[in-house]
């Protein structure tokens, strides 16, 4: 097969507007999980075959992508992505937020703040916030029809009683425009508040499960939490070894096998820039 | 104490359900009070369980209706009621018991949270608030307060069924509907859980309707009765009356059939 | 004026599991009783003494006649009322000491007692009960307990604070002093003669001569009203 065999970006352009009409839908009701006939990709399910689908379905030649996983540029899954992108839309690419007109991103918010006109695609495992709570598909979508949500804080004073204090660390539920409840996608707490009145449009796609979601530009995002037991946006309490910030998100490293390890920024790209500026001069790896 | 005003709190009329050919119940009428306690009783296939869905607006009635005053004091048809106004009035303003706790619980999910469920689904947002109504509500049912972060998936049949009632009672009901509340319990249990329905249905002047089939139940529990065949109201009235001067030939063989303690 | 006025009452019973067997009590009942007094009903055993009473408190339905009860400022016919205003009536102005004690199971007899009182003031209840029972010569210690494993003579005595506790003005008592010993049996009389100095109608099935000599301002023969 060569590359003339591929429609631009893979879908066939009834699917792009079929999955582009449930998009308008999920802008149209911030929050809210609209179905969508998922398509088969050339990647298994639990790859991000959602994310790819509603990436697809707004692609245009003269878009820039950037892709990452955990952060990360450069893992594997980031490449394969970008690559496909590269094979079957020919778009241009790049590591910079700041450049990038379409950022595809698997459980991390960029460091760098968006601006306008960009997009941030989300790639969803479980859609559904109650689901654990609640398996029945039936009894999720009358409570978020008829806005149920006691459950939801059922999940919370849980984790107060287990643990002293809201234990969720990702995947952190939120509510959208004062509506609908959603689950940001398996992000850490502490990308939650960049959800809030963000000047880009965040679109989340889960291809197993068949839905789509959106939050418009500059829409309301908080976070759920008890009066007594407020949501605190969690990081380690550390320095990047590479280019020492101190506010952003951590991952930690093991550099050897004989328990070393380091914490470096999740964000690949802005660690690079921070160092392009001259931050963290240490090249040595922390103990 | 029963508010012997002339408001009903709940009304039937001709209450008929039809399953296909099948006849549920048919024709059922009443009234009941705040306050006042009533029991369905009936053996297997009386009907007396299809007539409590259709109370408590599980199940449409094939003819008839149900009207509910509600706490502004207007009756309404529960028929004419959206799914989401229904829906609330299940959450505050009744409270369903299963015979089987297990279905009126989220049995993963520990006790403090079943019992606080209702309020947070009400809005109550302080964690230490809410839990403090759970723990007086385990208080109240005699469960130990340090079971309140176990799951009722670890607690005994008894405690289950008490949590059970707490948790339909946190948001204070006016009315309550209870399916076999002692069904499958054991007998040294169902006498003590009888004594707490029994203490807080008088405290709490709720209004109950208890389908059983057992009719110490029924004498212990109600002020009324109504006792069921082939899905129409055989005999109704008052429990002691009812129970002692049976005069219905079902009810004389009813009340014969209880073996003496 | 009356407390309580029977009026041509009868009543029968229609056996359906004997086919049908139909047996007639009693017809053309009439007494009345006036605040303060006592009414005591004597006749042969099975004669429809009891029945009379459950009839009057409701317990029984009436196949005809009335009933007449005062309740506030009200006269109502309770074989006339619905099961609603029977229960009313009941808790505002009849009391009902029956034969046996029928209790709850698993509930102490302090609180068998006390819940009488309809909940209205839980520490006052008890209290109340408490006195009562001491009265009744029922030990301390045996307050706390569950009275299904008391004697007979424990458990009546337990059923008569129970009915002798609220204050209302009709008090129906069946046969308060069978399973009595004589020191009680004079308790029981003194608590009787204390309700009708406090104004309470009482009617009383009474089979001992010298408890009935003691309280009893009437006598109504119940052989008297034996239907056909």
């Amino acid at each position: 097969m060569n590359e003339a065999a591929y429609n631009f970006a893979y879908l066939d352009e009834q699917t792009k507007r079929m999955i582009r009409r449930a998009i308008l839908k999920a802008i149209a009701v911030p929050g809210y999980q609209v179905p969508f006939a998922s398509r088969e990709m050339p990647m298994p399910y639990g790859w991000g075959t959602g994310g790819v689908q509603v990436t697809a379905s707004i692609l245009g030649p003269d878009d820039i992508l950037k892709v990452i996983d955990q952060g990360s540029d450069d893992t594997t899954n980031a490449v394969s992505i970008r690559k496909f992108f590269v094979k079957t839309a020919g778009v241009r690419t790049t590591t910079t937020t700041a450049d990038a007109t379409v950022i595809q991103t698997r459980h991390r918010i960029p460091e760098t703040a968006l601006h306008e006109g960009q997009i941030l695609v989300f790639q969803v495992p479980i859609p559904e916030p109650l689901r654990f709570l609640e398996p029945r598909e039936t009894e999720t979508r009358r409570m978020h029809a008829l806005q149920e949500y006691g459950l939801m804080h059922v999940k919370l004073y849980e984790d107060i009683s287990r643990h002293g204090e809201i234990a969720t660390s990702y995947a952190y539920p939120v509510k959208v425009d004062g509506r609908y409840v959603m689950d940001p996608s398996p992000t850490p707490k502490f990308d939650n508040p960049k959800m809030n009145d963000c000047p880009a449009l965040q679109l989340f796609g889960a291809g197993r499960e068949k839905r789509i979601y959106a939050i418009p530009p500059y829409t309301q995002v908080v976070s759920l939490d008890f009066e007594d037991h407020p949501f605190v946006p969690y990081r380690f309490n550390g320095t990047c070894a590479l280019c020492g910030a101190t506010d952003s998100y951590l991952d930690e490293v093991i550099t050897d096998d004989r328990g070393s390890r380091m914490f470096v920024c999740s964000d690949t790209d802005h660690c690079a820039m921070r160092r392009a500026r001259g931050h963290g001069l240490d090249p040595e790896p922390a103990r | 104490m029963i508010d012997t005003e002339d408001h009903p709190l709940l009304r039937a009329q001709a209450l008929t359900k039809w399953y296909g050919r099948q006849l549920g119940c048919r024709d059922i009428s009443f009234d009941l009070y705040p306050g006042e306690v009533m029991a369905v009783v009936g053996e297997s296939g009386s009907g007396k369980t299809t007539l409590l869905q259709l109370l408590s607006a599980q199940l449409a009635p094939t003819a008839g209706r149900v009207l509910y005053r509600m706490r502004d004091g207007i009756m309404r048809d529960l028929a004419s009621m959206g799914e989401a106004e229904r829906r609330f009035l299940f959450r505050t303003d009744w409270g369903y018991v299963h015979q089987e706790p297990a279905l009126g619980l989220r049995i993963a999910v520990s006790g403090g949270a079943n019992v606080g469920e209702r309020l947070m689904a009400v809005g109550w947002r302080h964690y230490g608030r809410i839990r403090g109504a759970a723990k007086d509500w385990f208080d109240r049912v005699e469960i130990a307060s340090d079971r309140i972060d176990d799951p009722p998936a670890t607690y005994s049949g008894g405690m289950r069924q008490r949590l059970q009632i707490a948790r339909n009672l946190v948001t204070n009901p006016r009315l309550v509907f209870m399916d076999e509340p002692t069904g499958g319990l054991d007998v040294s249990v169902q006498a003590r859980l009888l004594d707490l329905i029994r203490g807080l249905v008088g405290e709490l002047r709720l209004a109950a309707i208890i389908v059983t089939h057992d009719l110490a139940v029924a004498r212990m529990l109600s002020h009324r009765i109504i006792v069921m065949k082939d899905g129409a109201a055989v005999e109704s009235g008052l429990t002691d009356q009812v129970l002692e001067d049976p005069r219905e030939p079902y009810t004389q063989l009813l009340v014969s059939s209880i073996l003496p303690a | 004026m009356y407390a309580l006025d029977v009026i041509n009452v009868r009543k029968s019973f229609t056996l359906h599991l004997q086919g049908g067997l139909h047996l007639p009590v009693v017809a053309g009942v009439s007494f009345a009783a006036r605040p303060g007094e006592c009414v005591a009903l004597v006749g042969p055993s099975g004669c429809g003494k009891s029945s009379i009473l459950k009839m009057i408190f409701g317990g029984y339905r009436c196949d005809g006649g009335r009933i007449l009860i005062r309740d506030g400022d009200r006269i109502a016919d309770i074989a006339a009322a619905s099961p609603r205003a029977i229960i009313g009536i009941r808790q505002r102005a009849m009391s009902y000491v029956s034969q046996f004690l029928r209790a709850v199971p698993r509930v102490a007899a302090i609180d068998v007692v006390a819940q009488a009182l309809d909940h209205a003031v839980p520490d006052q209840a008890r209290a109340s009960a408490a006195f009562l029972l001491r009265r009744l010569n029922i030990p301390e210690r045996l307050t706390t307990v569950p009275p299904a494993t008391f004697s007979g003579g424990e458990q009546q005595r337990v059923n008569i604070a129970r009915g002798f506790l609220p204050d209302r003005p009709v008090l129906l008592l069946d046969e308060p002093t069978a399973s009595l010993d004589s020191e009680n049996r004079d308790v029981v009389i003194d608590l009787i003669a204390e309700k009708k100095r406090r104004g309470v109608a009482v009617v009383a099935i009474i089979h001992d001569s010298k408890v009935r000599d003691a309280v009893a301002d009437q006598i109504v023969d119940v052989a008297s009203f034996a239907a056909a």
